[in-house]
Formats: structure tokens, C-alpha cells, sequence
């Protein structure tokens, strides 16, 4: 008995994908040399004031990603769970702070030292507590500013009342972190990180459009890696311009009719956090089920169609408290509901990332409630975004094979 | 008449079902599954045929199906437990079913309507509780044979409780009511109890309920708490241990059939 499975297709474009990335984090390494000030940044936060304000801008859940899909996850959790961060609180804080203990980092392999070290820390509560818990600790190791915006979450309605609220807050940053910078901010130069932002945003989100096509030219897989410039260089021009060089190339892909999965057999969405350690067995096993995710919430967390250069503080918390994660079950249910519709998904995965509540949306009922509404079903896989411990390989296997054998009898 | 066969190479153990063109079981084999799945399979399958007096007789179409169904060189195909499972369970019983199979690693439940269509599943976590390593765990604790449990469980009159989720923490709850003086009958009907309240939390029960496993072919309380909790009878079908390998060995047999069919072209 033998299967051959199809072979993942790379896209051409990487290779520009890995010089601009290069290059960010390049210049986050040469940034103190130069005399810039680093700022880190929640991967929903105000990145956009802190570039506009002449800050390099590092992203520790990018890095926390790092580690975990270059399988650092398990030897370094436990050196922060010893530190009193218990193993049920977000294994991106544990993975980060863990190897921040241990002096490792997956940016030693691009010749840096490990994560540029801040001058200033920024969080924005839209995903969770735990981000500002995991800024509070570098604050404290470093004595550095740790500043924030404290949105609120389960969000029914964005309303006028929550903008200005979050607007505020986003506008009471300006004086601290002027401090920081020793320079005053200008505006013109915010609304010229906006656009930039907001052009990133829209060529992302039609990049993510794409697989909406049957075949669908790329997967949720292939999104968790091109989805690098929208998080981290969303404020750079080189963000957009990559896209536009993604996007000839998925149009190139439609025109041809070459599936990313091929002999597309059934298209699914993923809800919830990526498994980073085992993105490529995942995508693998997908192949060979010849079984497409043509779509997740997670890669569309960086879509903000708020944004808005005219009026720069309302539309970024318009954009940033306007976030799935962020929202109420209702909400979270209508638009899954709309992105089952639009992506023609025959099932949904939903992944309950055991050390991520805020970002594991069926421990409330919203699946089988899903599923009455959409007839639609489901499969729940147990795991966690970095902390391996808790994932099951075979669990995982023969959940997701006989969840396509349950779509194929029908 | 062709002869289909079907193994389940699980956790614990290997189960190889022969059957016939009427689906009846002419053989079968059951041996630990060890790690060598490969030779394994090659054994339980060389032992059925002897036992039935079949000695090499070609098997025309063989599935496999568990943990080690990958594993399995003379297999043509393959399929999940959970399918295979709920194919044995629909066969013996072709209604509106759920199934509650407990193996010895993991708890699955399987819907499936009046068709014998699946319309979802969920198996238990990463997690041994409700699972009959569980209950190899209670056994090593209070030094039996895991076989004895059901046994002494009947004697029980007062049924020890367990609160914990955690079989560890349950086999450290047993050690203080060892302590305490409390009767081991009464630890193991609690600890009984215990693998019933994980499959209460698994999932709901929809159309008539049937169990299928190695925990309740060795576990007849366990099958009568299952009924009591669920509050419905529940049915079991012939060698409830084979149920994945016979329900492979009916995919093998209907894979046969429609490879065959006469061309009407």
C-alpha cells in the first residue's frame, strides 16, 4: 500500500520574501549602532505611530513564532514556567521569555546577537492580557518604559463611545514615548505611515482573497509565511510592494490553473492559532488528503480596512479594536459564518490552543452553534500554537484523516 | 468464496478479523501489538488462518485501520478507527447510532444517522482518563491483573468516588483510600465510575447507543454503569474487541465488490 503525496509548491517570490525579511531584522540589529530607538510592539498595537516617530519597531510574537516553528518551543518553556510563568499561560510569552533566559533566539542563525533590546515597550490589550504581563517582565529585566493601550474585549459593536475610548489612549502614548524618542511627532509623517499601512493591508487581504479560487492557488499554510511583511513591516513600503509581487504571481497561478493542493478534493478553514512546530507535517498531511485550507481568521487578523491617513488616531482604534480576537461570540460567529460563504469551505477546523483561551474560539459552544447555522461540520484538534507538550501527533493524524473521510462520504 | 480481512493494530493490541462473502467471521487473531507492526500483522494474520484451518489461503482484499495502519505491507488499503468503528457498529446495528468505542489509549464517540453516514466524532484528548489505560493504571496500583477488575467491581456495595480528572492524581487519590481503609472493590467500581464521567463529558448521545472496545468486552459493569448514566440500554455487538478490524474487513470487502462489478458498459 503506497500514497504518493503531492509536493508543497513554493512560490517564486520568496526569495524576495527572505531579502526584505533579511533586512528587517537586519536593520533591527544595526539600529542602536545608528542611533535608533527600538520600540516593541504587540503584532495589533499602534506599530504605525512608533515607525511615524522614527522608532525601529520589533515584534516579540513574531519572534515567539520563530522559536516555536524552528522547534526551540520545548527546551525553552520551562526555563519561564521555573520563573513563575505557569505552563498554562501563553506559550509565546513562556517560549520568548524562556529563551531570553537561556540567551537563544532563531535570530542568532541571521547573524544577530538575539532581539534587539528595547528602549521602550508597547501593548495593546485587543488580544489579550498576557501580552502586557509578558512586556511588564522586559520592563522590569531592562528598567524601560512599558506603555500601553487597554482596549477592551468580547466587543459586540465598535461604536463611537469604544473609539474614543481607545483613541485616547492611543493619543496619551505621544508624550511618553516623545520622551523616549527625544523628538516631537508629526503627524504628516503618521498619516504617511497609515497609508503605507493601509495599502500593506489591502494588497494582504487580496492576497488572502485569492484562495477564495477553486483550485485555490495557496493555503492557510502558505499564508503563516507570507503573512510576515503585513505583521512586521506593515508601516514599510516594502511590505506593499512585496504583495504587489505576490499577487502577479497567485494571478499567474489562477490564469494557469495550478492548485496549491493538487487535485483539490475538498477546501476547509482553519479557527484559531497556527501549530508552529508542525506547520509542515500539517501541510503535508493536507497534500496527501489532497484537502485545501483555503482560508483562517488567523492570517485575516492582519486585514485593517479602518485605517485611515485623514484622521489617524480615531481610524487606528477604530482598526485595531474593530480585530476578531477581540470581538464577541456573535460577532465572531457572523463572520465565520460570512468567510464559510465567500472561501465555499466544506468543513472547519477549529484548533484549541491549550495555553491560548483568548484565540481558541469553540471552548464556548460556537462550533456546534456553527454548525446548526451553516451545516458545516467540524473537527476540534487539541494542541497549542508553541508548547508542544500538548500536542498529540497521532491524535492530530487520525483526527484530521478521518475528519476528509467523513467529508468524502458525503 | 473470496475472503476479506481487516486488522486494527492499536495501543495494546492487534486484532486481524478473516470474513467471508456473507460477512461472517471464519478467523481471527488478537496479540499484543510490540513494535515491530509490520510483523505483527504477518503473524496475527499466519495465526487466524491456522487456528480456522485455512493455512495459506489468500485473503483476496485486506484493510487495516489503528495507530499502526501505516504499518501493514500486505494491506491494499487503509482506514481511521473512527470509520471502522462505526462501520462494525452500523453493520450489527443499522440505525441512527452513536458509538462510544473505549481502546486502550483513546475514547472516541462517532455519530452516524439512519444511512450509517457519519455526521461527526470527537475523540478524548491527550489525555489517558476514560481510557482503558486507566484503568491498567488502577490495576498496577492495587497490584491485580487488570482481568480480575470487573470481578472484584461486582462485589462492590459502597462505591469508593474519585474526583480527579487526572489518572495520576486518581492513582494518588487511591493511594490515600488504600490508606484510609476503604475496600478495594469499592476503589475499583469508583474508579469504573470515573472512566464513565470522561465519556459523559466527551459528547452527547444521539439515536440508540452502542459500545464498542476491548474496556467493555472485558467489562461487563462497565457496560451496565454506561446504561445506568446514559439512562438507555446500550448495545453491544458480537467481539466488541474486533469491531475495528471487522469493520476494516468490511471496507476491504466492499472495496472488493466494487472493484468487481460487472462492467455494464
Amino acid at each position: 500500500m503506497s500514497t504518493t503525496a503531492p509536493e508543497r509548491k513554493d512560490f517564486a517570490a520568496n526569495k524576495r520574501l527572505r531579502e526584505i525579511m533579511g533586512e528587517y531584522f537586519a536593520q533591527l540589529g544595526r539600529g542602536p549602532a545608528e542611533g535608533k530607538k527600538t520600540a516593541w510592539c504587540t503584532s495589533v498595537g499602534p506599530a504605525e505611530l512608533l515607525w511615524a516617530m522614527g522608532f525601529n519597531v520589533f515584534f516579540p510574537e513574531n519572534h515567539a513564532a520563530m522559536i516555536g516553528a524552528a522547534r526551540m518551543a520545548a527546551e525553552v518553556i520551562p526555563l519561564a514556567n521555573a520563573k513563575g510563568f505557569s505552563p498554562d499561560v501563553c506559550s509565546y510569552l513562556t517560549s520568548d521569555i524562556g529563551a531570553y533566559v537561556k540567551g537563544a533566539s532563531p535570530l542568532q542563525k541571521m547573524g544577530l546577537s538575539g532581539p534587539p533590546k528595547p528602549d521602550v515597550l508597547v501593548f495593546n490589550t485587543n488580544q489579550c492580557r498576557d501580552v502586557k504581563d509578558w512586556f511588564q517582565f522586559y520592563a522590569r529585566e531592562w528598567n524601560v518604559p512599558c506603555l500601553g493601550i487597554h482596549t477592551p474585549r468580547a466587543i459586540g459593536e465598535v461604536d463611537r463611545a469604544l473609539v474614543q475610548f481607545v483613541a485616547h489612549e492611543t493619543a496619551a502614548l505621544v508624550e511618553p514615548l516623545e520622551a523616549v524618542a527625544g523628538a516631537k511627532l508629526d503627524v504628516d509623517r503618521l498619516r504617511e505611515v497609515i497609508g503605507i499601512s493601509r495599502r500593506t493591508t489591502e494588497r494582504w487581504k487580496a492576497v488572502l482573497d485569492m484562495g477564495a479560487r477553486a483550485p485555490a492557488p495557496l493555503t492557510f499554510f502558505d499564508g503563516t509565511i507570507q503573512m510576515a511583511p503585513a505583521v512586521v513591516m506593515r508601516g514599510l513600503p516594502e511590505a506593499a510592494d512585496y504583495y504587489d509581487l505576490l499577487l502577479a504571481e497567485l494571478d499567474q497561478r489562477v490564469r494557469d490553473g495550478v492548485a496549491a493542493v493538487e487535485g483539490e478534493r475538498f477546501r476547509l478553514y482553519w479557527e484559531g492559532m497556527p501549530i508552529w512546530g508542525k506547520l509542515s507535517a500539517l501541510s503535508g498531511q493536507m497534500l496527501s488528503l489532497r484537502a485545501a485550507v483555503v482560508a483562517s481568521t488567523y492570517c485575516n487578523s492582519w486585514v485593517f480596512e479602518a485605517l485611515d491617513p485623514n484622521d489617524p488616531f480615531t481610524s487606528m482604534a477604530e482598526a485595531y479594536s474593530s480585530i476578531f480576537i477581540c470581538r464577541s461570540d456573535d460577532r465572531k460567529e457572523r463572520y465565520i459564518e460570512e468567510m464559510i460563504a465567500r472561501y465555499r469551505v466544506d468543513g472547519v477546523i477549529y484548533h484549541d490552543a491549550k495555553t491560548c483561551p483568548n484565540n481558541s474560539n469553540c471552548r464556548y459552544g460556537l462550533a456546534q452553534r456553527m454548525m446548526d447555522r451553516t451545516g458545516k461540520p467540524f473537527l476540534v484538534i487539541n494542541g497549542d500554537l508553541n508548547d508542544m507538550r500538548l500536542y498529540s501527533e497521532e491524535q492530530t493524524r487520525t483526527n484530521l484523516e478521518a475528519f476528509v473521510e467523513q467529508l468524502d462520504q458525503s | 468464496m473470496p475472503l476479506f480481512g481487516g486488522i486494527d493494530i492499536g495501543a495494546s493490541t492487534a486484532k486481524l478479523v478473516v470474513i467471508d462473502g456473507q460477512r461472517r467471521v471464519v478467523a481471527r487473531a488478537m496479540r499484543r501489538s510490540g513494535v515491530d507492526y509490520a510483523q505483527t500483522a504477518q503473524r496475527a494474520l499466519e495465526e487466524a488462518l491456522a487456528e480456522a484451518g485455512l493455512t495459506g489461503a489468500p485473503v483476496d482484499r485486506f484493510f487495516s485501520t489503528g495507530y499502526g495502519r501505516d504499518n501493514v505491507p500486505f494491506a491494499h488499503d487503509r482506514r481511521t478507527e473512527i470509520a471502522c468503528h462505526g462501520k462494525a457498529a452500523f453493520h450489527a446495528f443499522p440505525q441512527a447510532i452513536t458509538v462510544l468505542d473505549i481502546g486502550a489509549q483513546d475514547c472516541k464517540v462517532i455519530h452516524l444517522d439512519a444511512a450509517g453516514r457519519r455526521t461527526g466524532f470527537k475523540m478524548n484528548r491527550k489525555c489517558a482518563a476514560g481510557t482503558g489505560a486507566f484503568l491498567e493504571e488502577i490495576a498496577y496500583r492495587l497490584d491485580l491483573n487488570p482481568a480480575e477488575l470487573n470481578g472484584l467491581a461486582e462485589r462492590s456495595v459502597r462505591e469508593a468516588p474519585l474526583g480527579s480528572f487526572c489518572t495520576v492524581f486518581a492513582a494518588t487519590e487511591i493511594l490515600e483510600k488504600i490508606r484510609a481503609g476503604v475496600k478495594v472493590e469499592d476503589i475499583i467500581k469508583g474508579a469504573f465510575r470515573s472512566v464513565v464521567k470522561r465519556l459523559v463529558e466527551m459528547d452527547t448521545i444521539t439515536g440508540a447507543l452502542v459500545l464498542t472496545g476491548g474496556v467493555v468486552a472485558h467489562n461487563p459493569l462497565l457496560v451496565r454503569l454506561i446504561e445506568e448514566t446514559f439512562n438507555r440500554p446500550a448495545l453491544v455487538p458480537p467481539l466488541p474487541q474486533f469491531c475495528g478490524a471487522y469493520g476494516a474487513a468490511l471496507y476491504a470487502a466492499e472495496s472488493f465488490e466494487q472493484l468487481n462489478q460487472p462492467s455494464t458498459g
